[in-house]
Order: C-alpha cells, then structure tokens, then sequence
C-alpha cells in the first residue's frame, strides 16, 4: 500500500501551494517594497526548485550532460530576456 | 455584445461572399462524407491517427490551406495599392487584411508547414518508429487546428484583429481596438502556442532517446540536427509569448493595467515580451528550412555535405544569437545609444553563422555533379535571393540608418526577401522532396519546375519595387496614397508580380492533382538516390517505419551502404510494438476550441463549462490504461511482402 501512494506528489503539490500562498501574502500585508519583492523572489526559487526536484524529478537519470547542457542554455535564455528586458526598457529608456 | 455587432463584418460583399463560400465548401465536405460512407475511415484513419505520418499530412494540408487564404489577402492588399486613391477596400479592411496575413503566413503556414515536415521526416531520418509522445503530438496538432479554427472565424463572427500581428499597445488595448477583434489574437495564438510547445518537448526527447543504435549526435543527418536546434529555441522562446498573451488577455477582458500608459503600466513593455518571442521565432522558421537544404544540395550535389561540424556550430551560435537581438524591432521607440549600440552589433553578429552556412552550400556544389530537379531548383534560388535578403538586414540592423528604413516598405521587402527564399523555397524544396516518401509517387516535374519559375521570377517582380518604394519614404500599412506621391508605377508593378506568383502557387496546388491522377505508383522506395535513412524504407512508408530498425556506423550510412552493397534494413524481424489511436486529442482540442471561442465574446459561463471538458478529457487520461498494442511477425511480413511487390 505504501508503495502505491505518491507521497512525492502529494508533498510537491502541497509544498506548491503553500509557496503561492506565502506569495499571494504580498498583497494581503502590507510591507516595503524591498521586503514585499525579498519574499517573492524567495519563494519564486523555492517553488521552481520543488517543480524541478519532485515533479521533473531532476537528478534521477543518468545523462547528466544533457541535464546541464539544459540548465544552463535555461539560466543563459532567462538571464537574457530579464537582464535584457531591464537594460532595453528601464536602464537605456530616455 | 448585441447580435448586429457580432455579425457587422458581414455587411461587406466580400466578406459575406467569403462567408458564403466557407458554408458551402463545409455543406459540400460533410455532404460528400455522408454520401459516400468516408465518415468511419475518416475519423478512424485521420482524426483519431496518432501516427507521425499522417500528422505530418494534415499539418501540411492545413499549411497549403493558409497560404492560399494567406495569399489571398496579400493579393487584396497588392490590388488596393496597386494604384492611387482606390477604393477596393476600405481603411478598416485593410487593416484587418494585413493583420491576419501577417498571423496567418507565420503562424499558420511557416510553422505547421515546418512542424509538419519534421513530423514526417524525424522518425524516418533517425531510425524510430514514431516520435516519443504519439498521443500528445495529437494533442499538439489539433490545438494548433484549433487555434488556425479561430483565428479563421474571426473575419466573420465579430470582426478579425487590426492592430497589425505584432498588436502593439497601446493600439490594441481597448481603448484603441474596442472590437473582439485581439481577443481572437490572444486566444487564438495562445491555443496554438501550447500546441508548438508539446511539439518542442515531444521531438527534443524523440531525437535525444530515440535514434537507431550507432547514430551518436554528430552522425545525426543535418535536417535532425536543424530541428533538435529549432525545438530547443522553441521550448525557450514559446513561454514568453504564452505569458505576454495571458497579459494581453488580462489587459483587455479583465482589466488589468500591465500594458497601460498609467498607472503603472508601460505600454513597450508588450513591444518588448512580443519581439523576445518574435525574434527566435524567426529562427524557428528558417533553421528547418536551412536543414532540408543541407539534404537537398548534398543529395543532389551528389557529394557530403561540405563543412558538417561548421554547419552544426553555426546552428547553436545561431540559436544562441537569435536570443540577444530583439530590441533591433524597436530602434526607434526611445532606447538610449547604448542600447541601439549593443543590439545593433548583436545582430550584425548574425550575418557570420548565417555566412558560413552560404559558403558551405556553395562548397558542397563545387565539383558535383548537379541535378536540376525541382527541390534542387528551390535550394539554388534560395541561395541569391535570401544573400540580398540578408545584405538588406544588415543595412537594417545599423540603428542610426535604421531610422531611414524603419516602418517603410524598405523593411517589408527585406522580411518578405527572407522569409520567402527562406522559409517557403525551404518547405517547399522539402514538400517536392519528400512527397513521393508520403504518397508512393512523384509530383510531376514539368509542373513543378514550372511552378517554381513563376514563383522565383515573380518573387522579385513583386517585392523589388518595394525596397526602392520604401527608399522613397512610402511607409507600410498605409491603405492608400495620392497620385502625386508617384509611387503610383512601382506598386503596380509589384501588383503584376503578385498575380505572377498567385499563378505560381496555384500551379503547385494543380500538380497535386495532376500528379495524383497521372504519375506512375511504381516509385521505387530510393527515388532520389538519397543518404539519409528514411529512404532506406519503403515508400509509402508502413505504419511500424521499419520491419528492422537499422544500425548506424557513420554519417550518411544509407550513401555508403548502398556503394557498398549491404542491405541495412536487413535482418530478424520480430514483433513490433505501436502506440493505440484515440479520439481524445481531437475532442479534447474540440472542448479547448469552444471555450477559447466562448472566451472571445466574454461569456465565461459556457467557456468554464468547456474548460470542464478539457479536464475531464485529461482525468480520464491519468486513470486510462492504454499499453499500445503489438503487431504480429506474420503481419509485419506480410506487410513487407505487398510493399516490395512481391505477389
């Protein structure tokens, strides 16, 4: 029986929720700006990690340079759009 | 929204006429099924199908479908400037025309005439029997229908979109676009979008895991290599249009300000999201088309292709570069020097990988031993054309010059000089290639070099004039310009090469029924004299690819095979297992059609109740046990037998 309960599942999706909850408090209480985006960026890396580690269960195979191939043109892309979007529309905008 | 405003777009003549023509055309298909009894095979052969093949079929039809409606409203727009002060069309219509020719030929055309070739040739090229997730490629094929569906239905129920297909805010807010008319776009595009993301995921992991045993990455054929690259960027680029579209939806149905002017808000923001998907996805469109010239010129070359390891760093700088350039859409819009500086040398960038490729084709043709067929003749022209494509995007992307060019015709001749050559000469090089591996026959050459005369000779005669017409300050998207402008000459002969190509296209829709009632069945499975695996099968290919899946010891092994004399589909045949066809996909698609339609007019009440069903769709899927099913030895010789034409 234990075996057939998906205790990882179950412990992502709750984890998952709780995340967006604590995220969603941003609005609800009232907090500076630094302290009200800490949390959302906190919570942002915590709620991918879950994703990564208990639903796309990372790790788990044995082609780790395609895993890294993958997180890294990943980290490359994000790190462009945003650090791109920001230097294009805030930083160089006149 | 009152009925008359749903139904206003039909008080033009044309429009209605259009309207008119797509009820009958569908009275006459579900007619036609009922009468001849085509209703059971039709949903057990097609609609049902998970096979990769057959996708890839229906992708390409849908694909032929959208570049005639596309063409045709290319050719509306030719004909209404064709001379000063005309009256065709009005400003709203033409506005609504350009718009969905823009959605139609990228989205709907390029896109699913690529994804449908890769469908086809992906498996076949790497040794697989389908592609890794055959219910989810379902899945994402009638998604992206569902969406084409939508968008299509806009011109006559509540009006098409008109904000241009890049809807840049704050014109396609509501407070500029009031219609439903970027509802569609949203929903539309969205529909889709998810579509061509399973697409990515589904073939990554089909050719990461599921090549023929000896086949290592870098003895990969060069088309497999161009798609593992275009749907890496897809699986990177497709999420930011994903959440610019949910935005867009936001903004205008509920309220939000994310693309406002105040509050907050910042109107580029959307220019920006937009050309982070927009850029890549110019990639996406030419990369595949790239790879089925590499197989083509080197079939037809009769040589290996020249500089393999150039070509495939070329890609991955490509698709590296394709990230780091979008602002270049935007120069004008009030970046800093630095900013226009940064993204200017970015994109010149781009020229050097793209060079490389150039030389490395011309190099593979050096020495060969040429035949003039004609996806030969397709990749031959694609080889100028697109060059003064290019050298034209690299006038483009200096930023101060830019200033000249930006939103005149000068830019829509140099996109229309890459992405034709590009992109359409591609897929259709591709579609004459591999038709007789789809259907067991040939198209009819005569036609075909024909059709691709009219198409190239025409190409220039059309949008030529257009690069000197926006050197003289003719801007794009205008309806209409007065006689003393003088740019009365050009655009008419531009309208004359229009219905040139118009000619052109329809000559390739004739070969398929000309081909189809003429051209000999006997086709043997090799007509090309290929290299690569999927002609090592037969043709029409069976349903399992290959009775023995071959093994690989080097790049194009089929080639040396074939001068060796070995037989590499030789071998035990064992039974084989197949995944089971299902009906979900499309009904499930079906659910997410009527909700986003739902959606469109804001009746949130039915539209929910849709999405009920595309979740009961996907429960059923989690507790269904559907294991595929195995097909028989005797059956898989048999199969054989008949397709060698043994009796």
């Amino acid at each position: 029986m234990k075996d057939l309960f998906p205790k990882q599942h179950v412990m992502g999706f709750g984890f998952s929720l709780l995340l967006t909850l604590v995220a969603l408090a941003v609005i609800k209480f009232d907090m500076s700006y630094n302290m009200a985006f800490g949390v959302l960026l906190v919570t942002a890396l915590a709620q991918a990690t879950v994703q990564l580690v208990l639903f796309m269960h990372i790790g788990e195979s044995e082609d780790k340079k395609t895993l890294y191939t993958t997180i890294l043109y990943s980290v490359f892309v994000g790190v462009v759009t945003i650090i791109g979007t920001l230097f294009a529309m805030i930083w160089g905008y006149n | 929204m009152s009925m008359e405003e749903v139904f206003h777009p039909m008080q033009e003549p044309m429009i209605l006429a259009a309207a008119i023509s797509i009820v009958v055309g569908a009275v006459v298909i579900v007619a036609g099924l009922t009468y001849f009894k085509k209703w059971g095979y039709f949903y057990k052969n097609w609609l049902s199908t998970v096979d990769h093949k057959k996708i890839g079929i229906m992708y390409i039809a849908t694909a032929l479908l959208m570049l005639m409606r596309g063409g045709i409203d290319a050719l509306l727009m030719r004909a209404q400037t064709a001379v000063p002060d005309n009256g065709l069309l009005d400003a709203q219509h033409y506005n609504e025309i350009f718009t969905t020719h823009g959605l139609l030929m990228i989205l709907f055309m390029a896109m699913p005439f690529v994804i449908g070739l890769m469908n086809i040739v992906i498996p076949l090229q790497i040794g697989a029997r389908d592609v890794a997730f055959p219910r989810l490629n379902a899945v994402s094929f009638w998604l992206f229908a569902a969406g084409c569906g939508l968008l299509n239905l806009s011109f006559i129920i509540g009006g098409s979109p008109d904000a241009g297909w890049t809807a840049y805010f704050p014109l396609a807010g509501t407070e500029f676009s009031p219609t439903v008319g970027n509802n569609y776009y949203s929903l539309a595009l969205q529909l889709s979008g998810i579509g061509t993301l399973m697409t990515g995921v589904n073939f990554i992991a089909t050719i990461i895991k599921m090549r023929a045993p000896g086949m290592t990455l870098m003895k990969m054929p060069m088309f497999t290599w161009s798609i593992l690259i275009t749907n890496i960027i897809i699986v990177f680029a497709f999420p930011v249009l994903t959440v610019a579209l949910a935005l867009m939806m936001l903004d205008r149905q509920f309220g939000t300000q994310f693309f406002a002017m105040q509050n907050g808000g910042m109107d580029m923001l959307w220019a920006n999201l937009f050309w982070v998907w927009g850029h890549p996805e110019v990639y996406i469109v030419i990369l595949p088309a790239f790879g089925i010239f590499s197989e083509i010129i080197a079939t037809f070359a009769r040589k290996n292709l020249y500089g393999y390891k150039s070509m495939v760093m070329s890609m991955v700088v490509i698709s590296l570069l394709s990230f780091l350039v979008w602002a270049h859409h935007f120069y004008t819009m009030g970046h800093g020097v630095m900013v226009n500086s940064v993204f200017s040398i970015t994109t010149m960038a781009i020229a050097v990988p793209t060079g490389v490729k150039i030389f490395n084709w011309l190099l593979t043709m050096r020495h060969g031993k040429i035949q003039f067929t004609t996806p030969m003749l397709y990749a031959l022209g694609f080889i100028p054309i697109f060059t003064i494509g290019g050298v034209t995007g690299v006038m483009l992307a200096m930023a101060s010059a830019d200033y000249q060019y930006h939103n005149t015709m000068f830019l829509v001749a140099h996109f229309h000089y890459v992405l034709i050559p590009g992109t359409v000469f591609g897929v259709l090089a591709g579609y004459h290639y591999w038709w007789p591996k789809m259907f067991g026959f040939r198209l009819n050459e005569k036609l075909g070099k024909a059709a691709f005369w009219f198409i190239a000779v025409c190409f220039n005669v059309t949008f030529f004039p257009l690069f000197i017409l926006g050197l003289d300050g003719y801007a794009r998207r205008m309806y209409t310009y007065s006689e003393s402008t003088g740019y009365g000459p050009l655009n008419m002969l531009s309208f004359i090469g229009g219905i040139g190509l118009a000619v052109g296209f329809a000559l390739i829709v004739y070969n398929i029924y000309y081909s189809w009632k003429h051209m000999p069945r006997n086709e043997k499975a090799d007509v090309w004299d290929g290299r690569t695996l999927e002609w090592a099968t037969h043709s029409p290919v069976p349903e399992y690819n290959f009775a023995v899946v071959p093994t690989v010891t080097r790049l194009d092994e089929y080639w040396f095979a074939k001068k060796e004399g070995r037989d590499i589909t030789a071998g035990k045949i064992e039974k084989i297992h197949m995944p089971n066809n299902t009906g979900t996909p499309f009904w499930m698609s079906g659910f997410f059609f009527l909700a986003a339609f739902f959606a469109v007019f804001n009746l949130w009440v039915p539209a929910i109740i849709s999405m009920i069903g595309v979740f009961g769709f996907m429960i059923h899927r989690s507790f269904e046990k559907d294991h595929g099913r195995y097909i028989s030895v005797e059956e898989v010789m048999a199969t054989e037998k008949s397709l060698r034409g043994d009796k």
